[in-house]
């Protein structure tokens, strides 16, 4: 045990793991928000490239995304972020996992509009707020709070799918490293915990927090 | 309450002709992206017919390649779903039972595997177990490592179904049981469950497209599921941006097939109602990969 902690870099994989939630989280986050921007907007065509775009990336495999990143994106299509190839495949992972998780951010949000009862909207109106108003005092607010507690679930699923860019990043990564001391010391169950017990640590403030804060901030009715 | 009758009033003519400039930025966008597609693959000569035909002319790219990974696809899909069933109903009657020493145990079961990745297990399973296992052939190793992974996994998300969906029935039936004589398990068994059952239908199935895009991850342990069979068939024909994409495109026809199912069956079972609990939707929150 003494042994693996100190010829493997865990913590250093971990770090790879926070970094890749971070980012890729606000990536999801600014795409999610443009997707469910398009998805409630007036237009057809704009609603249709919205539902589109969920459909299409929430029906398909991250694991598929992320081997695409690399073995299509870069090899055979030519799309290099990084001259390194260790940089590249991290960047692409940040991109695949924010690409894939703004399907999600996108639902989360429009599952926070779709909780404000008509009425509201109706009642911002007939005491004359002009859209904008409206939009600003009484539906915005409603939809953020009604979207705290999926859009937690998400970010916890993100950061448990950051594990999946193993595929690329090998043993950089939590999973990758995983798999590689697996194989080399045989099954060691403390090591598992210890990956496991990492993971319990990033997700399990995160659901508690946005489980409190969604029920703190729910909007009474 | 659908979105658009919340945020907007019907358009004047000002708005409509707003609308109309933004259906031509819309279409502008598409055409836009489209065309930046096609320069990419063109240039890098991805569209040329070898690439392509062989999915049409030849019987071998289905017969060889995408038919059997489909087939394990759905193989370990489906052992999963019937597995994570029998798990989930166990642990969430577990975490619904009166002695608290099982109520925890249960609880601390279901809430680990619920927050560790599947990958992980995926990993530590194959390569700690059963890659070296003297007792299972070795083109078993894969398999039992993506079915218990996906089991421990998603069985917790069905007992946590389970849970919800026997708290979301009126009180009245559990008291109803009670009254006649029956006891807490005989009440959960023969007249809470069945019914949350029937109310979590719609959400299991949705959970089956969780399952069947985590199999892709079972690549990692060289699954020959439907990814790893495009990769090989990728190689075998020099083709493989058309072979991922058509792989692409089969997960999303089933997945999508599988969400309108849900939702279907979720249409039925409230026209049906026979469950006392309302109908649980398929969760749109992310399953892993």
């Amino acid at each position: 045990m003494g042994d693996i902690l100190r010829n493997y870099d865990i913590l250093g994989a971990f770090w790879v793991t926070i970094q890749l939630s971070v980012l890729s989280a606000v990536g999801a986050l600014v795409i999610g928000t443009v997707i469910a921007v398009l998805r409630v907007s007036p237009v057809g065509i704009l609603r249709t490239i919205g539902s589109l775009y969920v459909n299409l990336i929430r029906n398909t495999p991250l694991t598929l995304l992320m081997a695409f990143s690399i073995l299509g994106m870069t090899f055979i299509l030519g799309l290099q972020l990084d001259e390194q190839a260790t940089r590249n495949a991290y960047w692409w992972a940040v991109i695949m996992l924010a690409v894939y998780h703004a399907a999600f951010v996108c639902e989360a949000l429009r599952s926070g509009v779709n909780t404000i009862p008509a009425g509201q909207a109706e009642a911002a109106r007939s005491i004359g707020l002009t859209f904008a108003q409206s939009m600003r005092e009484v539906l915005l607010p409603q939809a953020f709070r009604g979207s705290i507690a999926p859009l937690g679930s998400v970010l916890i699923a993100l950061i448990k799918n950051t594990t999946v860019a193993a595929v690329i990043l090998g043993t950089a990564e939590s999973a990758g490293l995983l798999a590689e001391i697996t194989e080399n010391e045989g099954a060691s169950l403390p090591t598992f915990f210890i990956f496991a017990l990492g993971f319990v640590i990033l997700t399990l403030p995160i659901g508690i927090a946005t489980t409190n804060l969604s029920r703190r901030l729910s909007v009474k009715r | 309450m659908s979105a658009e009758t919340v945020l907007f009033d019907a358009p004047g003519p000002k708005a409509r002709l707003r609308h109309r400039i933004l259906t031509g930025v819309g279409a502008l966008l598409v055409l836009l992206a489209l065309w930046v597609v096609y320069r990419k693959m063109d240039s890098a000569n991805q569209l040329q017919g070898f690439m392509w035909e062989p999915f049409v002319t030849d019987k071998a790219v289905w017969t060889a390649y995408l038919l059997p990974g489909l087939w394990e696809t759905a193989k370990a899909a489906a052992a999963s779903v019937v597995l994570a069933g029998a798990f989930g109903i166990i642990f969430g009657m577990g975490r619904l039972s009166p002695f608290r020493s099982v109520r925890w145990v249960s609880s601390v079961v279901v809430e680990f595997f619920r927050s560790v990745p599947v990958l992980l297990m995926m990993v530590f399973f194959f390569f700690g177990y059963f890659a070296t296992a003297s007792w299972l052939p070795n083109q078993y190793a894969p398999f039992a490592a993506v079915v218990l992974a996906l089991t421990l996994y998603n069985g917790s998300v069905i007992a946590e179904l389970v849970r919800s969906g026997v708290h979301s029935l009126p009180k009245g039936q559990s008291e109803a049981g009670m009254s006649i004589g029956l006891t807490d398990f005989q009440t959960l068994r023969i007249v809470q469950l069945p019914q949350a059952l029937r109310a979590m239908l719609p959400a299991l199935v949705g959970q089956l497209v969780v399952v069947l895009k985590d199999t892709a991850l079972g690549t990692v342990v060289l699954y020959p599921e439907l990814l790893t069979s495009a990769k090989t068939l990728g190689s075998a024909y020099a083709n493989t941006v058309p072979a991922y994409l058509v792989a692409a495109f089969l997960f999303i026809v089933i997945n999508y097939l599988l969400t309108r199912l849900a939702s279907y069956v979720e249409g039925f079972m409230q026209r049906k109602k026979r469950s006392a609990g309302t109908p649980m939707a398929a969760a749109s929150a992310a399953g892993p990969a």
